[in-house]
């Protein structure tokens, strides 16, 4: 009985030992999955960049920075004037919802402030990383 | 018992002072004399873009702008003739808006001459702005000037009356600029065979000005910084000696020269709006000759926004005078031995400063 045990231990150790996954095998299936999942914050954060509902006087986003141009996402973090330190773009994304737009500041977690910065990257793909260009 | 001045009147006064001495322009001259062509002066606002949020509230930044710009435009000394308001007083064509922006605008002490947006058209197709401004095309001279006014904004039937469910989803769609959506910007043949019947009338030696609120050339077709049948509009002016058109819609600091036909944009009360060279997956044919405003500083609530005054020396061309707020003022002009419109002080590469470099 005892000799039973320790066998299917054996064969179950075994099993484990065969079970993870290698590091290439990932799968044209993953890869649309993963790329979905990013397409999806893209086009959330489009939506919300586009919504009067993100701040609290119907004033978007897009008002001023059509197709989140002149939002330059490649030169950050950087030194802004104005707030007199380094910064990254989101500090710049809660400024302006809570300023112009008169609303309330997202988390640096906040599904909304991913997608914001999903969509704002996205536009300004294939522009040369600038950091700290002013 | 008063004696003097009370505290009441010396603040008002003292008020109005402090008001003048922070207006951004010097005073203009205006009379010049009996010359060939008579000189004079108009100003105008343009864009407000007023926002009814709800109730009786509105965005305070946009009113801000406008009330501003008429209170500026009040102490122009001596008045401009007429102040022409370029299109987009509303934000959503809405009732609220534009009856708060004719209250804010009643305040002028000189006549308006009205240019319609898209803003001011999608909700209704701009019954309302009509009843109160009048018709969205016309002519009138003045001084020996011929002025048309274009409502440049139509586009195509299907977009217009079939393609949405409600007319307050119309306007939502045409309100967003970079619409993937939207539909270019047209004065269509029925106003150009207005315009042709129009100028008909006119010697081709008498000089031309032409409103409308987007540009009447091609600039960037996703934002509508364009007009359709533009080429069509602009054959129609070709035959005169010398035409100018003044146009609203991009907020920008923006001038072109295309044959002998001068182009120039109004500044908004509102917002700026970036140069199409900033959007960097799609071209554009910004013109090179256009020396670019400065870039705006966000925090500075009215950088990047003003009015302006434009000074008519008929077929001696024109001066126009940018008074940017919270930023070094600037005039475009051009006369009669000028190839295209020049910045007065920036117009050579070498005396260009570092905030107009965009990127």
């Amino acid at each position: 009985m005892r000799n039973v045990f320790i066998g299917a231990l054996v064969v179950a150790l075994l099993a484990c030992w065969q079970t993870p996954v290698r590091s290439d095998e990932y799968t044209r299936e993953d890869l649309k999955k993963w790329d979905d999942a990013y397409r999806y914050m893209v086009k959330e954060g489009e939506k919300w960049f586009h919504s009067g509902a993100l701040g609290g006087n119907s004033v978007s986003c897009d008002m001023c920075h059509p197709n989140a141009s002149d939002t330059h996402p490649e030169t950050y973090p950087k030194f802004q004037k104005q707030l007199g330190k380094v910064v990254g773009l989101r500090d710049m994304i809660n400024w302006c919802i809570q300023n112009p737009e008169q609303g309330k500041v997202l988390a640096a977690d906040d599904p909304k402030m991913i997608a914001l910065e999903a969509y704002i990257t996205w536009e300004r793909r294939g522009v040369k990383l600038a950091p700290g260009k002013h | 018992m008063r004696n003097g001045i009370d505290r009441r009147t010396f603040l008002k006064g003292a008020g109005l002072l402090g008001a003048a001495a922070a207006l951004p322009m010097g005073l203009v001259e205006i009379v010049w004399g009996k010359a060939p062509d008579q000189k004079f002066t108009f100003a105008y606002i343009s864009d407000a873009h007023l926002t009814h949020i709800k109730g009786t509230e509105f965005v305070q930044n946009f009113d801000k702008g406008l009330r501003k710009a008429v209170f500026e435009v009040n102490f122009l000394d001596p008045q401009p003739d007429f102040v022409v308001f370029g299109g987009d007083l509303a934000q959503l064509g809405k009732k609220e808006e534009i009856d708060h922006g004719r209250e804010i605008m009643k305040e002028l002490t000189t006549p308006v001459k009205w240019v319609m947006g898209e803003h001011d058209y999608y909700l209704d197709l701009g019954e309302y702005w009509r009843k109160n401004f009048g018709p969205d095309h016309y002519s009138f001279d003045h001084k020996g000037v011929h002025f048309v006014v274009l409502n440049s904004i139509l586009t195509d039937d299907y977009w217009t009356h079939e393609k949405w469910p409600t007319a307050e989803e119309r306007m939502h769609q045409m309100a967003r600029l970079d619409n993937p959506h939207g539909s270019p910007f047209m004065v269509k043949d029925a106003q150009r065979a207005w315009l042709k019947n129009d100028l008909a009338k006119i010697s081709k030696d008498t000089p031309l000005v032409v409103l409308s609120h987007s540009p009447l050339y091609k600039v960037f077709k996703p934002w509508n910084f364009w007009t359709d049948d533009a080429e069509k509009v602009q054959a129609l002016l070709k035959p005169f000696r010398q035409v100018t058109v003044f146009h609203g819609h991009v907020h920008q600091v923006l001038y072109n020269q295309i044959g002998h036909i001068s182009f120039n944009a109004f500044m908004s009360t509102a917002w700026p709006w970036p140069y199409p060279v900033s959007y960097s997956q799609k071209p554009n044919k910004i013109p090179d000759i256009t020396v670019f405003m400065n870039r705006a500083d966000p925090f500075k609530e009215r950088d990047g926004t003003g009015w302006g005054h434009i000074d008519i020396a008929g077929r001696n061309g024109f001066a126009h005078h940018y008074g940017l707020w919270e930023n070094t003022p600037r005039t475009v002009e051009k006369d009669a031995r000028m190839a295209h419109p020049s910045d007065t002080k920036y117009q050579d590469p070498k005396d260009r400063i570092p905030p107009q470099t965009r990127y």
